[in-house]
C-alpha cells in the first residue's frame, strides 16, 4: 500500500515539474489539487488545534463561559463576505488589530531599534565579547600589526559607517544630494552586499529543495519500484 | 456605529496593551492573560475566512461556467474530500487526513518551490551581468557567499569560508540592521496611526461604505 | 563569432535546466563525500544544547511546512534527536497551520529513533493560530494558548507537564522556520521574557537574522541545509543534509560558471557592438 502513495506522490511531482517544459493542463490539475487539499486542510487544523481545545471544550467541558465572548467576536468576522452585514466583522477586525499593535509596538522598539542600536555601539550581548567598536583593537593593531588585527580593529566602525549609511539611504524626507547623496551612496554600497550575500543564501535554498526533491524520486521512488 | 465603535475599539485596545507593556500590576497581568486567550480564538476565525474566501472564488468558477471552471471543481472536490476524511476520521499520523498530507500536499507544494532552481540558475546565466560598480559587488559577495557555504568552497581554499563569513558577519550585518531599524521604525509609526485612528484603511469598504 | 556568441547567450533556457537536473541527480546516484566543515553560528546551537543538564526543558517550534521540508527537516531531526540522547524534556510545537503534520512526523520519528516515551520525554502541543499571543501566551502560562496537546488531551494530565508553567521553566526555546517567525520569537519570547532563542533557518532567511545573532538575542543561527549538515554531523547522525552537500556544491559551482560565462559572452557582444556602430 505504501507504494501506491509513494508512486502517487511521485506522478504528482512530475506533475508539477512538467511546468518547466511549458504550462500544462497536467500542471493545472495538480496545482489546484494542491490549492484544494491545502484549503481543507487548513480548516481542519484550524478547528482541531483551536477552535476545539480553545473554545469548545472550554465552554462544555470545562464549563468556562468567558470564551463565548471572543468566539461571538470571532464569529462576526465572517459577516465580512456579506454585503449587508459586512460592517459587523469590523468590531472583531478592531479588537485584533488593535491589540496586535499594542503588543508589537514596545517589544518591537526593544527588539529590533534598541537592541540593534546597542549590538552597534556598546556591546555585542555576548558574555565574555568585547563590543566591535573599541578603542584597544586600535592599540592591538598599532602594536602589532597583521592581517587578522587590522580586521578585528575596522570590524567596528566598517559597522557603524554602515549602518548609519543603510539608514541615510532610506531617509526620503529630503532629497538625496550633498552629504545625504553622499552617505546614501555608500549605504546602497552596504546594500549591494547585503543582498548579494541573501542571493547567495537564496540560491542555496532553491537548490537544497531541489535536491530534496530528486533524492525522493531518485533515491525513495525509483529504488523501491525496480527494488534496487 | 459602523465606523466610530471599531475606530473606538482598535484605539482602546492598542493604547491599554502599550501601557500594560509597562505596568505589571497583577491585574494588569490578569487582564492581559485574558486579552491573549481572546485573540487565539478571534484570529482563528480570521483565517477560517480566508478559507471561505478561497471556496466562494472556486464556486463562483464553476457556477457560472467561467473559463478554466473545471480546475475551480478539482481544488473544490479536493477540498471536500480533505475536510470529509479530518472531519470524519481525525487528524492524526497514519489517518487518511494525515495521509493525504503527506503523500498529496507535502510532495507538490515542496516540488513547487524546487522549481525556483532551475529558474535562478538560468536567470544567473542571462541576467545576473557586472554592469555596473553596484552590480559587480553584489555578484561578487553572492559568489563568495555560495561557494563559501558549500563544502567545495572549503576544499578551493580555507580562505573561502572566512572570507564569506566576514561578508555575513560586518558589511551583510550592517545592510540588514539599516533595513530592520528602517523597518522597525516604519512599522512602529504605522501602527501608532493605526491605533489614533490616522490610518483607517483597514475598515475596507464594505457594501459601499 | 559576435553571431554566434549572440545566440549563445538566447539559448533555450531548457538546456539550463537539463544540466541542473543532471548536476543534482548524478552525485545523489554515485556520492563524492566532500567534507563538511563546521560554522561558529551552528556550533554555538549545538553547545547552547548539549551543556544544557539532564532534566531541562526545552521548546522546539518546528515553524515550517512542506514547502520547506528538504531544507528544513534534517535540521529538525538533527536537533531533536540530540536533545533526546541528552535527555531534555522536549515540547514541540509549530506557529504554522501548514505545520502540525510536518512537526508530528518529525517528533515522532525522532522520539522512535532514540526510544522516548510520550508525555514523560516529550510532548507534542500541535498547531495554535495568532503568532505573537501564542509566544506572548506561553510566557505566562502555557496553558493560555494550549490548554490540550494535539491528541486532545489535557496539558495536567501529562507526566512530564506537570510542574512546567512557562519560560521560567524554559531553559531554550529553538524555532526552525522558512518564515520570520524566528523574529517573534526573539521580540515577543526573548525580549519580554529573556527565555534564550536558538534558531534554524533556511538559506532565504539566514542572511536576514545575522543582526539579532550579533546582539546574542539569538544564542546561534543554523542557515540551509549547509548549517543542517554540520549540525548532523556534530550529533553524529549524517542524515539527508550531508548526503545532499555533493549535489549542492556541483550545482553552486555550476551556477557560478553559468554567471562567468555569461558574463564573459555579454562583454564580448557588447564590445564588438560598440566597436560595430563606432
Amino acid at each position: 500500500m505504501e507504494m501506491v502513495w509513494i508512486t502517487i506522490s511521485a506522478l504528482l511531482t512530475l506533475a508539477i515539474f512538467s511546468f518547466l517544459y511549458k504550462d500544462n493542463p497536467i500542471y493545472k490539475f495538480a496545482e489546484h489539487l494542491l490549492v484544494g487539499a491545502s484549503a481543507g486542510y487548513y480548516f481542519v487544523i484550524y478547528f482541531f488545534n483551536s477552535v476545539k481545545p480553545n473554545l469548545i471544550d472550554e465552554v462544555v467541558k470545562n464549563h468556562h463561559l468567558i470564551p463565548l465572548i471572543p468566539g461571538f467576536l470571532g464569529f462576526l468576522i465572517l459577516f465580512r463576505l456579506s454585503r449587508k452585514y459586512g460592517w459587523l466583522s469590523r468590531w472583531s477586525i478592531a479588537f485584533y488589530i488593535g491589540t496586535g499593535m499594542g503588543i508589537y509596538i514596545p517589544v518591537a522598539m526593544q527588539a529590533n531599534i534598541i537592541e540593534q542600536l546597542r549590538g552597534t555601539m556598546v556591546e555585542t550581548g555576548k558574555v565574555g565579547e568585547p563590543p566591535l567598536f573599541n578603542i584597544s583593537s586600535f592599540s592591538l593593531l598599532f602594536s602589532d600589526f597583521n592581517w587578522h588585527n587590522l580586521i578585528l580593529a575596522i570590524n567596528g566602525p566598517i559597522l557603524i559607517i554602515g549602518v548609519l549609511c543603510t539608514l541615510a539611504y532610506f531617509f526620503f524626507s529630503k532629497p538625496h544630494k550633498g552629504a545625504l547623496g553622499k552617505f546614501a551612496k555608500v549605504g546602497i554600497t552596504f546594500l549591494m552586499v547585503g543582498f548579494g550575500a541573501s542571493f547567495g543564501y537564496t540560491v542555496m535554498a532553491r537548490v537544497s529543495l531541489l535536491i530534496g526533491r530528486m533524492d525522493f524520486l531518485v533515491n525513495t521512488w525509483f529504488r523501491q519500484l525496480f527494488g534496487l | 456605529m459602523k465606523r466610530e465603535l471599531p475606530l473606538f475599539i482598535c484605539a482602546l485596545m492598542g493604547i491599554t496593551m502599550i501601557i500594560q507593556y509597562f505596568i505589571p500590576h497583577p491585574y494588569s497581568i490578569k487582564f492581559y492573560q485574558t486579552v491573549i486567550g481572546w485573540f487565539i480564538i478571534i484570529m482563528t476565525f480570521a483565517f477560517v475566512l480566508g478559507i471561505m474566501s478561497i471556496a466562494r472564488v472556486h464556486w463562483n468558477k464553476v457556477s457560472r461556467k467561467q473559463k478554466d471552471w473545471f480546475y475551480s471543481l478539482v481544488a473544490l472536490i479536493s477540498l471536500s474530500v480533505t475536510l470529509f476524511v479530518g472531519f470524519a476520521f481525525g487528524i492524526e499520523r497514519g489517518k487518511p487526513f494525515m495521509l493525504i498530507f503527506e503523500y498529496i500536499q507535502v510532495p507538490m507544494e515542496s516540488t513547487m518551490f524546487s522549481l525556483l532552481a532551475f529558474y535562478i540558475a538560468s536567470a544567473a546565466f542571462r541576467t545576473f551581468r557586472a554592469r555596473t560598480f553596484e552590480a559587480t559587488l553584489l555578484l561578487i559577495a553572492a559568489v563568495i557567499v555560495m561557494l563559501g557555504r558549500v563544502p567545495i568552497g572549503y576544499m578551493i581554499s580555507s580562505k573561502i569560508p572566512a572570507i564569506s563569513g566576514w561578508i555575513l558577519d560586518i558589511p551583510n550585518l550592517a545592510a540588514k540592521r539599516g533595513i530592520m531599524i528602517g523597518v522597525g521604525l516604519g512599522s512602529i509609526s504605522m501602527g501608532l496611526k493605526i491605533i489614533l485612528g490616522v490610518e483607517r484603511s483597514w475598515l475596507g469598504t464594505i457594501g459601499g461604505e | 563569432m559576435k553571431n554566434l556568441l549572440d545566440k549563445f547567450l538566447k539559448m533555450d533556457r531548457r538546456y539550463i535546466f537539463f544540466l541542473v537536473a543532471l548536476g543534482v541527480i548524478i552525485p545523489l546516484i554515485v556520492p563524492i563525500g566532500l567534507p563538511v566543515d563546521i560554522t561558529k553560528p551552528v556550533k554555538d546551537v549545538y553547545d547552547a544544547i548539549d551543556s544544557l543538564p539532564e532534566g531541562s526543558y526545552v521548546i522546539i517550534s518546528l515553524d515550517y511546512d512542506p514547502a520547506t521540508i528538504p531544507e528544513l527537516d534534517p535540521m529538525a531531526y538533527a536537533i531533536l534527536r540530540h536533545c533526546f540522547r541528552k535527555n531534555l524534556k522536549v515540547i514541540t510545537m509549530t506557529l504554522l497551520p501548514a505545520g502540525p503534520g510536518v512537526a508530528e512526523m518529525a517528533t515522532k520519528t525522532c522520539a522512535k529513533l532514540e526510544n522516548k516515551k510520550y508525555g514523560e520525554d516529550y510532548v507534542f502541543l500541535g498547531y495554535k493560530v495568532g503568532v505573537s499571543a501564542v509566544i506572548l501566551g506561553i510566557g505566562e502560562d502555557i496553558r493560555i494558548p494550549f490548554p490540550q496537546d494535539y491528541y486532545g488531551t489535557s496539558i495536567d494530565d501529562l507526566p512530564m507537564m506537570k510542574g512546567y508553567k512557562n519560560y521560567d521553566d524554559t531553559e531554550i526555546v529553538i524555532t526552525i522556520s522558512g518564515t520570520n517567525v524566528p523574529a517573534s520569537w526573539v521580540a515577543y519570547a526573548h525580549q519580554r521574557y529573556h527565555v534564550n532563542v536558538a534558531s534554524g533557518v533556511t538559506a532565504v532567511m539566514a542572511a536576514d537574522f545575522y543582526p539579532y545573532l550579533q546582539t546574542g538575542q539569538m544564542v546561534g543561527l543554523i542557515g540551509g541545509l549547509k548549517g543542517a549538515a554540520e549540525y548532523e554531523k556534530l550529533v553524529g547522525v549524517p542524515g539527508k543534509a550531508f548526503v545532499g552537500m555533493d549535489a549542492q556544491s556541483i550545482i553552486h559551482s555550476l551556477i557560478i560558471i553559468l554567471i562567468i560565462i555569461g558574463n564573459i559572452a555579454y562583454f564580448i557582444v557588447r564590445k564588438s557592438k560598440k566597436e560595430g556602430v563606432g
